[in-house]
């Protein structure tokens, strides 16, 4: 078996029936629709304060045809916040290091954006790719190169998230499997890799909350552009 | 010797060993009954350890632990391999 530190991402499946299907719907399970009460229990209270939180947040800069998107950036936030997070625990498996996935949530997404823009505003949206006070000369420079960054977004949006999360996960997986090995020669440098293994995994958890927010924020700065 | 409640009426914990096959056999395995009973199985769960006045982190620790377990149960297969591997 040709085992290497690629294994763990390796879509997991059990006799044919692949997993990453409840590795992507268990995290609507710890998300429970407030009930009919006054005053809910104390998961519901903190959820619907944290949506509130990040909807107001994403909302403001749009006017009101852009509270549209509020359910889908949302529900895309509270999503990749909750995969990535649970991707930490130990052996479970986070589908967003699939580039699959996230090619798949950017995609659609980003072109969702672009086609708004280009249906309804028409010139506004075209008039992007050429920033204001450019020099003449370097107007078909430019143009050709704003094109370029406008259709390199997508692949941008979803590389960022698999990379980033991929990357932390080898690097716990090694850091962790050297600290192991150290223990029985030179225990004093294991144990220095032990907290050097400590702040690793504490800069996992900011930087899946992170990306997470990057990527929506992100795309409701496409949308602000295109609405 | 008729039992004092229908067999089907019972729940688990009271059905005697010897009628665990026939209690089976009266429950509903439809796929609608399938997910009728998760449904019941969740708000069982959510009733007595979320939906309370002061409830506290054990209520969902013990779901993520419930889930690192069966990550564990469905990875052991290509877990075991690392044991006691020199070069990993």
């Amino acid at each position: 078996m040709n085992l290497s530190f690629f294994d763990q991402f390796s879509s997991p499946s059990l006799l044919g029936i692949p997993l990453i299907l409840i590795a992507m719907v268990f995290p609507a399970l710890l998300l429970p629709s407030p009930g009919n009460r006054w005053i809910n229990n104390r998961l519901s209270t903190l959820q619907l304060w944290f949506i509130n939180l990040i909807t107001k947040q994403l909302m403001i800069p749009l006017d009101k045809k852009g509270h549209k998107w509020a359910l889908i950036l949302t529900s895309l936030m509270m999503f990749l916040l909750l995969t990535n997070l649970l991707g930490l625990l130990p052996y479970t498996f986070t589908p967003t290091t699939q580039l699959s996935m996230n090619l798949a949530l950017a995609f659609p997404l980003w072109l969702a954006t672009l086609l708004t823009g280009l249906r309804n505003q028409p010139s506004v949206s075209l008039g992007h790719l050429l920033p204001e006070g450019t020099p003449t000369l370097l107007i078909p420079a430019l143009i050709l190169i704003e094109t370029t960054s406008l259709l390199i977004r997508p692949l941008a949006l979803g590389v960022r998230l698999t990379a980033n999360l991929t990357a932390g996960h080898l690097l716990i997986q090694l850091i962790s499997t050297a600290t192991t090995t150290l223990m029985t020669t030179m225990p004093v440098v294991s144990l220095l890799t032990l907290a050097v293994l400590l702040l690793l995994t504490i800069l996992e958890v900011a930087v899946a909350m992170i990306q997470a927010y990057v990527f929506v924020l992100l795309l409701s700065l496409y949308l602000q552009e295109n609405i | 010797l008729p039992a004092a409640v229908l067999l089907k009426d019972t729940k688990l914990m009271d059905v005697k060993l010897g009628q665990l096959g026939s209690w089976l056999a009266t429950r509903d395995f439809t796929p609608g009954g399938i997910m009728g009973a998760m449904r019941r199985g969740y708000e069982r769960y959510y009733n007595k350890y979320i939906n309370v006045r002061k409830g506290g982190l054990g209520g969902i620790s013990m779901v993520l632990a419930a889930y690192v377990v069966l990550s564990y149960m469905w990875s052991y297969s290509h877990v075991k391999h690392d044991r006691r591997r020199k070069y990993h």
